[in-house]
């Protein structure tokens, strides 16, 4: 019975609001969320500190946890209520792949904000590969096809070509991959029997929790790395290394990361759940409000030491609308970081279809699928229909406006070419979109240890 | 006075403050230049020790350059200690406003609806560097304390008889130097299999840390509780069967004050240990004390970084030290009834 003054609490702020709503009766007031320190945790920061979980009557504990494994299997044993996750984790696990758990998310929390950093070393023999606009500057965006040459003459020389990004099934993973794949360079398979996702690949990836990154990179381990904002811009302010192209670059305004909890939780606190998403999608509103107007404000939150601790200048980088690519080539990204805008925190289906694609792709799904268990799949782990149950409750409080949110989507953008090799992706049709891509496994393609399998 | 002095030096020698006996001396009259000479020896010279040790640190750190500025000289470090501090006390500042609105809150309910229940929920807010230190000091002791229970008892059993000792010995020497972070994970998925509540009365990150602590820790205790009893006057245990003591009372009245002072060395060796093993077990094990500090400090790459963790270097050092001095306090008080 915990369930009364929250309740109250929230028709207060309600009746404040000029709008009266039937309270929700909370199973559970005091939760504990993690995350990982990067600047697209910012929702959860806004939430906590502009009081936006007390007005639903939350008490919200939040902490940062040593990399993206230690944070699944936490919400998983049920030490975090929740957290904030990369997009891959909830299907992942879901569908088995690593640490297997039924993990449900019904809020989207941004698009785009990786970037792709690259040593100084390896800038400079790049460089030369990159053809080079009016203003005398490099032209972008700057295609993998610019490191192939690089990579061969590594690979001429017997030294291997490595590079990081910050989990198997991260976005950062995938977009990596994406990009060196749409410029001819072989990332790698995953197999049942290899994990390493290495078979027959041109640059061999492997894992680094994300702040680490510009450590590794900068003691020779790591020749490049995938990973978000601050540690591209770190790598640059630090001189150790160059962001060559950022995930908008790769696929225009790509899901990031998502809001995950597991599918017993969500079960167990309908109402908890709610109460979350709405405070969750005002914190992204507040972020995105008036073109960006409080991203300054939020730059001084993210910078202490609790959430993202990084310097203040070096967030300000990237969450303020532009992105320093080279020390001094500062370019306008608008939307490097999106957290409202375009229906940015509606959880698509067809953004869960497109990393079951990838996953297929590269093999962390081992055997061809049909069409409906790709649709199945993401429906079982999105859960727009919570999405919306909070939206509305906002829009009758009257802190949300009806336009804000698309209520009669059926899950699926529409089908989309805005990738860096221009192929179009429809999430109705994943097998149609395995075939399009050159490099990947496609139909009932397996990869083995040595060779891959070509089915007939 | 002079026989006071001399039964005091020792107790301050161990509390490090052995230089307070030549002042007292010539409190007392003694000769001023002999014991001008010894205060210079036991004041003076480490004095100049650490002077020294500042400022060749200053002077070598503004050479280092990282990727995260130039390492913090002892100005830098000292700065941050205070800025710890301010944000503690801003820290304190929140939580009194996150109650005085939750009390409001509360008393709104209550206008609303008399019957209405209210609770009190604990602060959100983030553990200060004070409150951090105080989990690390309460892990360690709780695994300080585990450990003791089972190595005193099973160092006694295996010091009474050859034949336990032969049987434990092997497995002692295998599992004594293995490091925390072999045990760790091992520990955390022990722990979230077995531990399993609702409504669990302690985090799990803080039973892994302590269990670790427990692992690394109980050896030195045992090995020394061994031999204490092992090497206990046989005279004494005569006289034991001669009275035909039963088997508790044996080991109550002879073999356990007998071996105290070597217990007690053995668990001083342990809480070093412990508290050495706790840091690293806390950056893993995210329990929210100092090793998580250091850690996400670590994480988080500022310009200031550095000079957190090295304030967190200094309480770790300086609280290690204490600890120390404290079970060297307990031992040397049980050594000094144990031989009269």
């Amino acid at each position: 019975m915990r369930h009364v003054s929250p309740a109250l609490a929230i028709a207060a702020v309600a009746a404040a609001c000029g709008a009266r709503a039937e309270p929700l009766e909370l199973e559970q007031d005091e939760l504990k969320f993690g995350f990982i320190k990067l600047t697209d945790m910012a929702p959860l920061a806004v939430a906590y500190e502009l009081g936006f979980f007390e007005d639903e009557g939350l008490y919200v504990t939040l902490e940062p946890q040593a990399n993206w494994k230690v944070l699944l299997d936490r919400v998983i044993t049920g030490e975090l209520d929740g957290a904030h996750m990369l997009a891959g984790q909830p299907l992942a696990a879901t569908i088995g792949f690593g640490t297997a758990a039924q993990v449900v998310t019904a809020f989207s929390m941004d698009l785009n904000g990786n970037a792709i950093t690259v040593s100084n070393d390896v800038w400079r023999a790049l460089k030369p590969h990159v053809p080079v606009g009016a203003d005398g500057k490099p032209l972008h965006p700057i295609g993998a096809e610019a490191l192939k040459p690089v990579v061969e003459s590594y690979r001429e020389s017997g030294r291997p070509f490595n590079m990081a990004m910050v989990f198997p099934v991260s976005t950062h993973n995938y977009e990596l991959r994406y990009w060196l794949a749409a410029g001819g360079i072989h990332p790698g398979y995953y197999s049942p029997t290899d994990s390493s996702g290495q078979i027959g690949a041109d640059v061999l990836l492997s894992v680094t929790p994300p702040p680490q990154m510009p450590a590794t990179l900068e003691a020779g381990t790591i020749l490049g790395y995938s990973v978000g904002e601050p540690w591209n811009q770190q790598a640059v302010i630090k001189g150790i290394g160059v962001p060559v192209i950022t995930d908008y670059e790769i696929w225009k305004n790509n899901p990031e990361k998502v809001f995950g909890v597991t599918a017993e939780w969500a079960e167990a606190n309908p109402n908890t759940h709610l109460a979350v998403i709405k405070a969750l999608i005002r914190a992204a509103m507040w972020l995105d409000e008036r073109d960006n107007a409080n991203r300054r404000e939020a730059v001084a939150m993210l910078a202490r030491s609790e959430y993202v601790g990084a310097d203040a200048a070096v967030i300000a980088n990237s969450m303020t609308g532009t992105f320093e690519y080279e020390r001094g080539d500062e370019r306008p990204v608008p939307d490097f970081n999106v957290f409202f805008r375009y229906f940015a925190t509606y959880p698509y289906y067809s953004d869960a279809v497109w990393y079951l694609t990838q996953m297929r792709r590269w093999g962390q799904i081992p055997e061809g699928k049909p069409d409906d268990w790709y649709a199945a799949t993401a429906k079982a782990v999105y859960r727009p229909d919570i999405y919306l149950k909070a939206a509305r409750l906002l829009v009758d409080e009257g802190l949300a406006s009806e336009s804000d949110f698309p209520w009669t989507s059926d899950g699926y953008r529409e089908p989309t070419n805005d990738f860096i090799d221009g192929l179009g992706y429809d999430g109705r049709k994943p097998n149609a979109y395995l075939e399009s891509l050159a490099i990947g496994l496609k139909g009932d393609d397996t990869a083995s240890s040595n060779t891959l399998v070509t089915a007939q | 006075m002079s026989t006071l002095i001399a039964r005091v030096n020792p107790y301050l020698a161990m509390l490090g403050v052995g230089w307070l006996v030549p002042i007292l001396k010539m409190a007392a009259g003694d000769s001023p230049s002999a014991q001008l000479r010894e205060l210079a020896r036991e004041l003076g010279v480490p004095v100049a020790a650490m002077l020294l040790f500042l400022a060749v640190w200053a002077a070598v750190a503004a050479r280092i350059e990282t990727s995260l500025g130039a390492l913090p000289g002892p100005s830098a470090v000292w700065a941050e200690a205070r800025n710890l501090a301010a944000e503690h006390a801003a820290e304190r500042s929140r939580r009194a406003e996150f109650y005085a609105r939750q009390d409001t809150r509360n008393a709104e309910a209550r206008a609303e609806n008399p019957n209405a229940e209210v609770r009190v929920r604990r602060y959100t807010g983030k553990p200060t560097y004070l409150d951090q230190i105080f989990t690390s000091l309460k892990t360690v002791f709780t695994g300080f304390v585990l450990g003791m229970l089972v190595a005193v008892p099973l160092g006694v059993l295996a010091g009474l008889s050859k034949t336990v000792n032969a049987a434990i010995n092997p497995l002692v020497q295998i599992l004594k130097p293995v490091s925390p972070l072999a045990w760790l994970p091992i520990v955390t998925m022990v722990v979230s299999a077995v531990y399993v509540s609702a409504d669990p009365l302690f985090e799990k990150s803080f039973i892994t840390s302590a269990i670790t602590v427990t692992l690394c820790s109980l050896w030195p205790t045992l090995i020394n509780t061994a031999l204490g009893v092992a090497t206990i006057d046989k005279d004494l245990m005569n006289v034991g069967r001669v009275l035909k003591l039963n088997w508790p009372t044996q080991v109550f009245k002879i073999v356990l004050p007998s071996a105290l002072p070597l217990i007690f060395t053995g668990l001083r060796l342990s809480l070093g240990v412990g508290w050495m093993v706790l840091i690293a077990a806390e950056m893993l094990a995210q329990n929210p004390g100092l090793g998580k500090f250091v850690w996400d400090e670590f994480q988080n790459g500022s310009s200031e970084s550095l000079a957190r963790i090295l304030v967190a270097v200094f309480t770790i050092g300086i609280i290690g030290f204490l600890l120390d001095r404290i079970m060297l306090a307990i031992q040397a008080a049980v050594t000094h009834s144990a031989n009269r």
